[in-house]
């Protein structure tokens, strides 16, 4: 291990909260230069964060931050860019109706002497001498970003960043889009990078890569650092266990294991580049888990079961009858209900009251020749609000105004309210504190027991195992394993959803 | 006094909680809004001995027809996040059709649905136009603007005077006070209108889907056929008053009703209509803003200032209307 004063980057004592939640608590990080060192911890373990309050784009509550032992002060990415920090992250930073070049010269595109015209002919070469140089080539550095694929933006954004020669490159799940090609041409430019002593943080799931190309790796856990290890001393399942080791708390309410007559049979569904020949049953009254990791295919095999994005081939059953679902509104006539994982983006209207947003999906149902029978609609609003327990108790209050978890209970609300048989709930609990977590796996152990089959769709494997009587893995757009709730532990799902033996 | 509260609190019209600083500076611009309309009245009662007159109400009212009329279609459109521009040449177009028909003696009723239709027409093709091919709103009836009035030219270049008197008199007749026919249709559009933005499953799924669309969609409502639906009314409400207008002028010429969506897109704005979607906006505020700008133009007129002049206050007008919103969003 290396002395104190050889460490680059120093990150001592960094508190995060987010809406009160204690993201990271007294984390401390060092690397050095010339080193590719990984971050690795389930989501929501705070990987990111970190990575964020390095690179400014978001501010830490407490803490301090050493480069080559002098405290450094990032506000925002821009005083990280004078420091010599990139970060690539998931999301593109690129501007799509740009050329490659452009994205990649941002702000220093060269102009002509006399008028101060672009000057294209040297900008587009100066762009590919980039790319040539960190191994890129091939890339029309004169077509559109819009036009790239998902990957080869992912490299002109990668591109972008190694331009500037950064001392400290964050990438963050680089790979997440990448083909084997592409990932093999990225190893190499770390290499390079390395060679060139630049410190190198990689955050990645997949942990072949991070043993492929890490010198060490730091593993956290709910927001805090649980060891520093070096993938020669260590191996796959080790990390894994350092990863989920926890007990599962008594949050989850208890669920007793029995036979359950089939609701739903879901027989070779597939969807072209999005899931693959899907079998599996839900019983009544049964909670049925969906973990996988982001990615996966889950979120479009709940959208097809809803009619969302109609599968292409294969079938779905409910009650014995084959369904069509060609659109929400057939399997919300079956009974069919999606909760879907982006509350604000198609889950809520945010500019309409909380019982217009209640009652949204059960406007037929209380109505008559299409006019609202008032007192039915209130009725059923209130009922809702008094079974999720949603503050404040005003049904004409605005959505925007309540908190993330109350606006979670009204998108649940809207669903229960067309009393639905199945519930395909996605991420239900994404972006909600604590105390309403716990409400809502206890109101869907009170669902489950009236009768009504779940499908929970987690990126959490605590949730998972915790509401879950059964769990499938998917995996690359295919169901890879179905496991009980006897045989289900952190490991195996991590181990079945990550594509690794155990 | 308790008693009264504890009823409307039981109604669910006060709520026990207190209300949000927000809720309470919303409410703060509509009730000035309400003040600066009665202060608007007082100045005009105090320096016009005319302002008060049953002659000058009944223009007053009659006048805002048309407005109003087209501001209630606009106002449907705008809640789904739309516009629709074309409304002043569908005017045009239903004014000259049902001059038209009835020099061809049809008979009165027939002549005022075909006119009718011609809106319903041009509405659903806008709307099937915008939902189908998800283009923008603006562009679409920016591009029947130009279409509809080019049809209504080909119809005729020259203006028809509709030769019925009947057609004449039936709307301009005052029923009781100054309220003539045509100003009591409008009234009842407002009614009707108030009933279906907030009591039927349609306007409730019109005003939702101009906060999110995709949210309506996964709810299970039809999205598309709404949109056409509003742009339908808006169009059919266009048509009506442009029925009336050729009512009340005794002419229709081809050039009727150019600029007549701005007066209408700045009542609802007026009224708190946020455009692009977002929500705000309602029947009785689409109903202040009418009556706001008919206010402003009759007074001007009553002092004989020049229309230039009265165009550029209405634009001070809609600017600070906008402006004492803003905030609140």
């Amino acid at each position: 291990m290396s002395t104190e004063s050889r460490n680059t980057l120093q990150m001592h004592g960094i508190c995060k909260s987010f809406d009160g939640g204690l993201v990271l608590r007294d984390v401390d990080f060092s690397a050095e230069a010339g080193e590719v060192h990984a971050i690795s911890g389930e989501n929501g373990a705070g990987k990111s964060t970190l990575m964020r309050i390095l690179s400014g784009a978001i501010s830490r509550d407490s803490g301090e931050i050493l480069l080559d032992g002098h405290p450094i002060n990032v506000a925002n990415p821009f005083q990280a860019h004078r420091l010599g920090i990139r970060a690539v992250y998931q999301e593109f930073s690129l501007i799509p109706h740009l050329t490659v070049a452009e994205n990649i010269l941002l702000g220093q595109m060269p102009v002509t002497k006399s008028v101060k015209w672009i000057d294209w002919p040297k900008a587009n070469q100066a762009a590919e001498n980039i790319l040539q140089e960190i191994g890129f080539s091939g890339l029309d550095v004169r077509s559109r970003v819009s036009h790239l694929g998902v990957s080869q933006q992912q490299m002109v954004e990668i591109a972008k960043a190694v331009a500037t020669k950064p001392r400290i490159l964050i990438l963050d799940e680089p790979s997440a889009v990448l083909s084997q090609e592409e990932l093999k041409r990225l190893f190499t430019l770390i290499r390079k990078l390395k060679q060139d002593s630049a410190l190198v943080l990689y955050i990645s799931h997949r942990l072949d890569e991070v043993f492929e190309i890490a010198d060490r790796i730091t593993v956290l856990k709910d927001g805090q650092v649980v060891g520093t290890v070096r993938p020669k001393e260590t191996d796959q399942s080790t990390l894994i266990k350092m990863m989920v080791g926890r007990a599962l708390s008594e949050i989850y309410p208890k669920r007793e294991a029995k036979a359950r007559p089939t609701v739903l049979a879901v027989e070779k569904l597939s969807r072209e580049g999005s899931f693959h020949n899907i079998s599996f049953t839900l019983g009544r009254g049964e909670i049925v888990g969906f973990f996988g990791l982001v990615g996966s295919g889950r979120t479009q095999l709940v959208r097809a079961i809803f009619g969302a994005e109609p599968a292409t081939s294969g079938e779905v059953r409910l009650e014995n009858r084959v369904l069509r679902l060609k659109s929400p509104s057939d399997a919300l006539r079956s009974g069919i209900a999606l909760l879907t994982e982006d509350r604000k983006r198609d889950g809520l209207v945010l500019s309409c009251s909380m019982g217009d947003n209640i009652s949204l999906a059960s406007l037929d149902r209380i109505s008559r020749w299409g006019i609202l029978n008032m007192r039915r609609r209130n009725e059923g609003v209130q009922q809702k609000i008094q079974d999720l327990n949603i503050r404040p108790p005003e049904s004409k209050r605005l959505i925007r105004y309540l908190s993330g978890g109350n606006q979670q209970k009204v998108v649940l609300a809207k669903w229960l309210l067309t009393q639905a048989k199945v519930l395909l709930l996605d991420e239900p609990t994404r972006g909600v504190d604590v105390a309403t977590k716990v409400e809502l796996y206890q109101i869907m152990n009170d669902l489950a027991n009236s009768g009504v089959a779940i499908l929970l769709v987690s990126s959490e494997l605590p949730e998972v195992l915790g509401m879950s009587d059964r769990v499938w893995v998917m995996r690359e757009r295919n169901l890879v394993g179905e496991f009980t709730k006897a045989q289900a532990s952190e490991e195996n799902l991590l181990a079945a959803a990550a594509g690794v033996n155990v | 006094m308790t008693n009264l509260m504890d009823r409307l609190r039981a109604m669910g019209e006060i709520p026990l909680v207190k209300m949000s600083a927000e809720r309470i500076r919303r409410q703060w611009v509509d009730y000035s809004f309400l003040g600066a309309f009665f202060l608007l009245i007082l100045v005009a009662a105090s320096m016009s001995d005319v302002f008060f007159s049953g002659q000058n109400i009944s223009n007053l009212l009659r006048q805002i027809v048309t407005n109003g009329l087209i501001s209630l279609g606009m106002l449907v459109v705008i809640l789904t996040g739309g516009i629709d521009l074309s409304v002043g040449s569908v005017v045009a177009f239903s004014a000259i059709v049902v001059s038209g028909m009835i020099n061809k003696h049809l008979p009165l009723p027939i002549a005022i649905v075909i006119a009718l239709s011609v809106g319903v027409l041009a509405g659903a093709f806008n709307g099937f136009m915008i939902s189908r091919f998800k283009l923008q709103p603006f562009i679409v009836t920016l591009a029947t603007v130009g279409t509809i009035r080019g049809l209504v030219y080909v119809y005729s270049e020259t203006p028809i005077t509709p030769l019925d008197q009947s057609f004449r008199t039936i709307f301009s007749t005052a029923i009781f006070g100054p309220f003539t026919l045509s100003i009591l249709i409008m009234l009842a559009a407002f009614l009707v209108a108030l009933f279906f933005i907030n009591r039927t499953t349609a306007g409730r799924a019109i005003v939702a889907i101009g906060g999110n669309e995709e949210a309506v969609r996964l709810a299970g409502i039809n999205v598309r056929r709404h949109i056409i639906l509003a742009y339908i009314i808006s169009g059919l409400c266009a048509a009506l008053a442009g029925v009336l207008l050729a009512s009340r002028l005794g002419i229709a010429q081809p050039s009727l009703g150019a600029g007549f969506e701005l007066d209408a897109i700045a009542a609802c704005v007026i009224g708190g209509a946020t455009l692009g979607g977002g929500g705000g906006g309602g029947v009785l505020g689409t109903f202040g803003g009418v009556l706001t700008l008919g206010l402003i133009n009759n007074l001007l007129n009553l002092f004989n200032v020049q229309s230039y002049y009265q165009q550029i206050l209405k634009g001070v007008i809609i600017l600070f209307a906008v402006l004492a919103r803003r905030s609140n969003r």
